[in-house]
């Protein structure tokens, strides 16, 4: 198993958020995570990737409990993740925001700052050169000295997607990527997605845009009211009764 | 036994004020998010501006008051306008530098037209009182019963009226009230003032007892925030409780403990809450 | 290229300019005010790399500066130190209080932070205020040695001890300057710029900002002990909130979270201040309004604001090239 959640459960109070959710994440493919709004998808990640910790449940990763560990623990597993709201800085350029990405793989800590040691200055290479490597592998290289205040939204999800990839990770957990887009932007982004899938990154990602989902994904689980209702292939989702229920029952966001 | 009657009584005057204060201080978190550091310049002007009034122009104590009351009122609503409405889009570090900056300003207002030195306000209200052992003045009594019927007043307004529902729902859900058509910039200055109009009254309670001086609402505005966390900031119930919790602690600490050291009771307590609860106690919700 | 060049040439007469000033300046008071200034600029560079890169409020700053005051103060005076012992001790001793300060209030956040580190700041203060067997109380503590002499370098006039803090000064902004451009500086503004997503990227939140907070707290320490040995006396005062509110001025006024804002806005606000002397204690009208006016419409103080507008022209500038070759 390379990545599996087993009876993962969180509540926040008296709501469970998270209901004795079974999933596995396929190698190297692209998972969904669908469902209506509220329906947990986001708690999920962050059970996932450690800013949240489950109530009970656990989660491995390649055989591996890393349901205890923090956020930062988990990213230098190899999991690394995007949010809904990119987070960037604003005042910065997409180069210097791109660049802190690879500091987990770095050892330097203060005394090489100060001392500026040989471990720093090749450590610093090593990022810069990782930084311009996954600009340009998202197709940014032009607009790297770019403030991100100033470049579109669609620009500032790549920089985001390139922000993951300098993590060097083996599972990217991308939390509505193509959010506040518009539907030509979305097919470029997909273009992307699936890239990154077919060179070997596994891909987690929620979204809301079915018809893009169901054209690329390659395994789908669907949550409602915190519980997994169905998961399989986009096409045996498609005619899953209790998910089309849960969609035309609730409050319909599809 | 006398002693420790004697201690709770003042226990429960000092904390009257600082449940006042506490209050206000928690309104404006509750509805801003700001934590509003100029709050305790509010408090020291509350207290100049009424005994200006008594010495200066001859008034009548509660006259006085009521002119403080109004008059901070307006200068907190000015704040509002003129200082953290502009700020409401922007970083927390911001909101706190602004609101040290005027802090700042008013001290220096203050020591500017009212001088450096300390200052006693006398009321009509000395004369002691025994009854069973417990000796107070007439000042105090009227602190604690003062204080208690602002409070009531308060939650009445809060509670009963429209208006004053605004600001509870407000605090509960600040887009969810614009989304029901609240105003919330005539919520913020309503706030604003009563914050104000709160800080006026419990210095203009105190100074009697206390003095009136520049510096007198630094350390008063800290206790303030020690009882907003430990009430849960934005909490009403918690600041009346926590100020009340807190004037209990420095009084009885004060004579069992060490006088000296009373003022330092609030911050160890503070320190020991966020140690064990970074988020504070009470914290609402998820993180 | 020419940039940087014009920079070292910058830095370099900078540099000239203050180890002239006293033989240009001989005037007694002037040194006196421009040691001073470079003894709180210090204490600014700490509480900036904490607030200004790493994004938490410190109100504690203060009295840091006066823990470092005190370690030297007592050492010397009580314990009978040797100057140069005390003056390597008093930073470290800062710092294991801002470390075990540091564990605890760290787990806060935002508000919490800046209030948490008000009281203890406010502790700090009445514990020297208190505890007058051990700090004389307020009537302060006298008779502080200056720096011992070096073999023929000596240090108790006003000129050797305005060169020996202005020495340390410098090595301060270096240090400042090497942390602040490494992977560990860059990690700090990650925190700053998103906890959150700088924890998801894998650096220790928690770590970095220890790091941060003691080395700011260190800098307070190596303030606090110049000053005691500056001034030879010292009392409570040092560490009272406005002390923090000063520094606070003089970090906005200059720029937060840059790395010339600290010492262009301690200068400046000192200069100010000794031209404002008619004001003295109402200098706070000028200032107040200054600081609040600055954080609404200019939040980047002077340097920050220099920075936006060289910015701007550099997309003014890219814009028109972009449009030249189309």
């Amino acid at each position: 198993m390379f990545l599996e959640t087993s009876n993962l459960t969180k509540k926040f109070g008296g709501l469970t958020a998270i209901n004795g959710v079974d999933f596995s994440v396929d190698k190297g493919k692209i998972n969904a995570i669908i469902g209506p709004n509220g329906a947990g998808k986001s708690t999920y990640f962050n059970l996932i990737t450690g800013v949240h910790h489950p109530s009970s449940g656990k989660v491995f990763f390649k055989g591996r409990d890393i349901s205890t560990f923090p956020a930062n623990k988990i990213a230098k597993q190899g999991l690394s993740r995007t949010f809904q709201t990119t987070n960037l800085f604003e005042k910065a350029t997409v180069f210097e925001n791109v660049v802190v990405g690879h500091r987990l793989r770095t050892k330097s800590n203060l005394f090489d700052a100060v001392f500026r040691t040989k471990r720093e200055k090749e450590e610093g290479e090593k990022c810069k050169e990782k930084a311009l490597k996954v600009l340009e592998y998202v197709g940014l290289s032009e607009i790297t000295d770019m403030v991100v205040a100033n470049i579109s939204q669609e620009e500032k999800k790549r920089v985001a997607f390139a922000l993951t990839l300098a993590t060097d990770p083996e599972i990217v957990f991308l939390d509505e990527p193509t959010a506040g887009i518009n539907p030509d932007e979305t097919e470029k982004l997909s273009i992307l997605i699936e890239k990154m899938a077919h060179e070997g990154i596994t891909v987690c990602l929620i979204e809301h845009k079915m018809r893009m989902i169901m054209n690329m994904a390659d395994k789908i689980m669907v949550l409602d009211y915190g519980e997994k209702i169905a998961e399989g292939t986009p096409e045996k989702i498609k005619s899953n009764d209790e998910v089309i229920e849960a969609y035309l029952g609730g409050d319909a966001s599809a | 036994m006398d002693i420790l009657l004697q201690q709770l009584f003042n226990g429960l005057t000092i904390g009257s004020v600082y449940s006042l204060v506490a209050l206000g201080l928690t309104l404006v978190y509750g509805i801003l998010h700001i934590p509003n550091f100029a709050h305790g310049a509010l408090y020291m002007l509350g207290g100049y501006l009424t005994l200006t009034m008594m010495v200066y122009f001859g008034m009548n104590y509660w006259v006085s008051i009521l002119i403080s009351i109004l008059t901070v009122g307006l200068i907190s609503v000015l704040m509002e306008r003129i200082v953290f409405h502009p700020l409401r889009h922007s970083t927390p570090i911001q909101h706190k530098v602004a609101a040290i900056g005027i802090l700042l300003f008013l001290e220096a207002v203050a020591q500017l037209i009212w001088g450096p030195d300390f200052r006693e306000m006398s009321t009509p209200y000395g004369q002691a009182v025994t009854l069973g052992g417990v000796t107070f003045t007439w000042q105090r009594l009227i602190i604690v019963v003062s204080a208690i019927g602002v409070m009531v007043l308060l939650y009445l307004f809060l509670k009963k009226t429209f208006t004053g529902s605004t600001i509870i729902a407000m605090a509960q859900n600040r887009e969810g009230a614009s989304l029901v058509g609240i105003n919330t910039n005539k919520v913020a200055i309503l706030t604003f003032f009563v914050a104000g109009a709160l800080a006026a009254i419990g210095a203009s309670l105190s100074s009697p007892i206390n003095l009136v001086f520049p510096g007198m609402g630094h350390l008063v505005i800290l206790k303030a925030f020690v009882i907003i966390i430990i009430g849960g900031m934005g909490s009403i119930p918690g600041a009346i409780l926590g100020g009340y919790i807190l004037g209990f602690a420095e009084s009885i600490g004060a004579t069992y403990i060490s006088a000296d050291y009373k003022d330092i009771i609030a911050f160890v307590l503070l320190i020991a809450i966020l140690s064990i609860k970074p988020q504070g106690i009470f914290a609402k919700g998820v993180a | 290229m020419r940039v940087i060049l014009n920079k070292k040439m910058l830095i370099v007469s900078l540099i000239v300019l203050a180890i002239l000033f006293p033989l240009f300046v001989p005037n007694q008071y002037y040194i006196h005010i421009l040691t001073l200034a470079f003894i709180w600029t210090i204490a600014v560079y700490g509480l900036n790399l904490i607030s200004g890169f790493t994004g938490y409020l410190s109100l504690a700053q203060a009295g840091f500066f006066a823990i470092g005051a005190y370690s030297l103060g007592l050492l010397t005076v009580k314990a009978g130190m040797s100057f140069w012992l005390a003056f390597i001790l008093a930073p470290l001793i800062t710092s294991i209080f801002g470390l075990l300060i540091g564990l605890v209030a760290l787990r806060t956040k935002e508000h919490f932070f800046a209030i948490y580190t008000l009281c203890v700041g406010y502790i700090i203060y009445l514990v020297i205020d208190k505890w007058d067997r051990l700090t004389e109380g307020v009537r302060g503590l006298m008779g502080i040695p200056s720096p011992a002499d070096i073999g023929p370098i000596s240090f108790s006039t006003p000129l050797g001890q305005y060169y020996f803090v202005f020495v340390v000064l410098l090595l301060v902004i270096f240090l400042v300057y090497r942390i602040v451009n490494s992977l560990t500086g860059r990690s700090f503004i990650a925190i700053r710029n998103s906890e959150q997503l700088a924890q998801s990227l894998g650096i220790s939140t928690m770590k970095n900002k220890l790091t941060s907070f003691v080395l700011s707290t260190f800098f307070a320490g190596v303030a606090g002990a110049l000053y005691a040995s500056f001034i030879r006396f010292i009392g409570p005062e040092i560490s009272y909130t406005t002390v923090v509110f000063d520094l606070l001025t003089y970090m906005i006024v200059g720029g937060i979270g840059t790395l010339s804002g600290p010492l262009i806005g301690t200068l400046l606000i000192v200069w100010l201040s000794q031209n404002l002397q008619f004001l003295q204690d109402y200098r706070m009208l000028v200032f107040g309004p200054l600081l609040t006016m600055l954080i609404i419409f200019s939040p980047g103080g002077i340097v920050g604001s220099f920075h936006s507008w060289q910015l701007k022209r550099q997309e003014r500038k890219r814009l028109n090239t972009g449009s030249l070759n189309n």
